[in-house]
């Protein structure tokens, strides 16, 4: 997903304005979005909307990023060479979908580099979910079920999102994230079905994971003040809340039929809504969360950095050995 | 971020490797399709990363990796002048034709 339109710390409140926009050509850019077109990188958009699509886009690449932290942590405590290998691929899945989304988000004139010190240097924002801790195996399957299937929710609607760098990038994404989220069920699943104490840590991880996987969606719609602009420039296509919804709605049946209890006394079935009413969500939590608060927070950027700079050397070394060869091949 | 890479480089520097489009062949008789980009400090480097990156799941079986400096694009300002004329010459197609009722095989 994971794009729940955080703000960074410089940004207002508000949406951003399009006031000084040309009127006529801003005019034909929203009848194109509103008859579904898309918008390539060299068409004319107001910069409102290049603003908002690099902010998401970006925040969704350093999710995926920063998402193969708190699960790599787990490769090598892997059970068997079965869920080292699943587990393996998986995160290098995470990797490759950060990569699609920066492509995308380079195409509206933001380098790399430019975003990737945004996010070393904590400007940058990337999903909440990843700045809790892993504590025992039973939470990569949580997070493969619980995560993973949140970010599907939110990235389904987003393969028609009107750019269509970022479409085709969470087309490719979309397809590769259906294993992620079954392989997290099917640990919760053989835990469920374990010992006492196997089900024991299934039911924890759940309790644990539940609640910061519906914050996943972000705010709440009247609380969400680029909802509407996004919605009308099909950015978003449905709300942070009707998507909530949708996952609550498909994952509640999913614990209950693995004998697993979802963690809010106020679950119940609406049969007038045919939806599931549930509690409310503490957004405290989730604000001390997306200001990075907790030792976390603290720990992934320190992680991020150091694969940076201890990659160094890797990347001067490919550099100096592309200039030498291309200076051999000039002279030959 | 980290510190520039060595000072006699003359070419791609740690911080801004060129990039590159990827092109996959799904299979033998279809087309090299464009399914992405990597940045690579040389052409070998595009080929592993577009190979990591874009066919992890028996996608293609060839690869085209192609600067994407080389790449020459219409301007979508001449949408019209370029496309558009196309649309007034409908006896280009096969559906213009009025052929008599009966006759068959054409
Ligand atoms: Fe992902
Ligand atoms: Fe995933």
């Amino acid at each position: 997903m994971y794009t729940t339109e955080l703000k960074d710390k410089n940004q207002k409140s508000a949406a951003l304005s399009v006031a000084d926009e040309d009127p006529e050509k801003l005019a034909a850019f929203e009848a194109r979005v509103a008859a579904d077109d898309f918008i390539e990188p060299k068409d004319w958009m107001p910069e409102a909307y290049r603003k908002t699509l690099i902010r998401q886009i970006s925040q969704h690449a350093h999710s995926e990023i920063v998402g193969m932290l708190p699960e790599g942590n787990w490769i090598t405590r892997a059970p068997n060479l079965r869920r080292k290998a699943i587990l393996l691929a998986k995160v290098q899945d995470e990797g490759g979908h950060g990569l699609y989304l920066y492509a995308a988000a380079e195409t509206l004139g933001i380098s790399r580099e430019e975003m990737i010190e945004a996010l070393h240097s904590g400007r940058a924002k990337y999903s909440t979910i990843f700045n809790y801790p892993t504590l025992t195996w039973a939470d990569i399957g949580a997070i493969g079920w619980l995560v993973d299937g949140a970010a599907i929710m939110n990235q389904v609607p987003l393969q028609r999102t009107s750019y269509g760098p970022y479409a085709r990038a969470m087309v490719r994404i979309c397809k590769e994230e259906s294993f992620h989220q079954r392989q997290g069920y099917e640990i919760m699943c053989v835990l469920a079905a374990g010992t006492p104490e196997q089900k024991r840590m299934a039911q924890d991880a759940l309790n644990r994971w539940w609640w910061p996987s519906l914050m996943m969606f972000g705010p709440p719609d009247d609380k969400s003040p680029n909802t509407a602009q996004s919605v009308r420039w099909r950015i978003k296509r449905e709300t942070n809340d009707e998507l909530r919804q949708k996952f609550v709605d498909v994952t509640v049946p999913q614990a209950e039929a693995i004998g697993l209890r979802v963690p809010d006394p106020a679950l119940k079935w609406d049969e007038a809504r045919g939806a599931y009413d549930f509690g409310d969500i503490n957004w405290e939590e989730f604000y001390a969360v997306v200001r990075g608060e907790g030792a976390t927070a603290k720990e992934r950027i320190q992680a991020r950095t150091s694969a940076w700079e201890d990659g160094a050397w890797v990347r001067e070394a490919a550099a100096t050995h592309a200039s030498k060869r291309a200076m051999r091949l000039a002279a030959e | 971020m980290s510190k520039a890479s060595s000072s006699e480089a003359v070419g791609p520097t740690n911080s801004s490797w060129p990039l590159w489009e990827v092109f996959v062949r799904a299979k033998n008789g279809l087309a090299h399709k464009h399914v992405g980009s990597v940045h690579a400090a040389d052409e070998r480097m595009a080929i592993e990363a577009a190979r990591d990156v874009y066919t992890r799941r028996m996608e293609g079986v060839s690869l085209w990796v192609v600067p994407s400096s080389a790449i020459v694009a219409s301007d979508p300002k001449e949408t019209t002048e370029l496309f558009e004329p196309a649309a007034d010459k409908v006896y280009r197609h096969p559906t213009f034709y009025t052929i008599p009722e009966g006759v068959k095989n054409i």
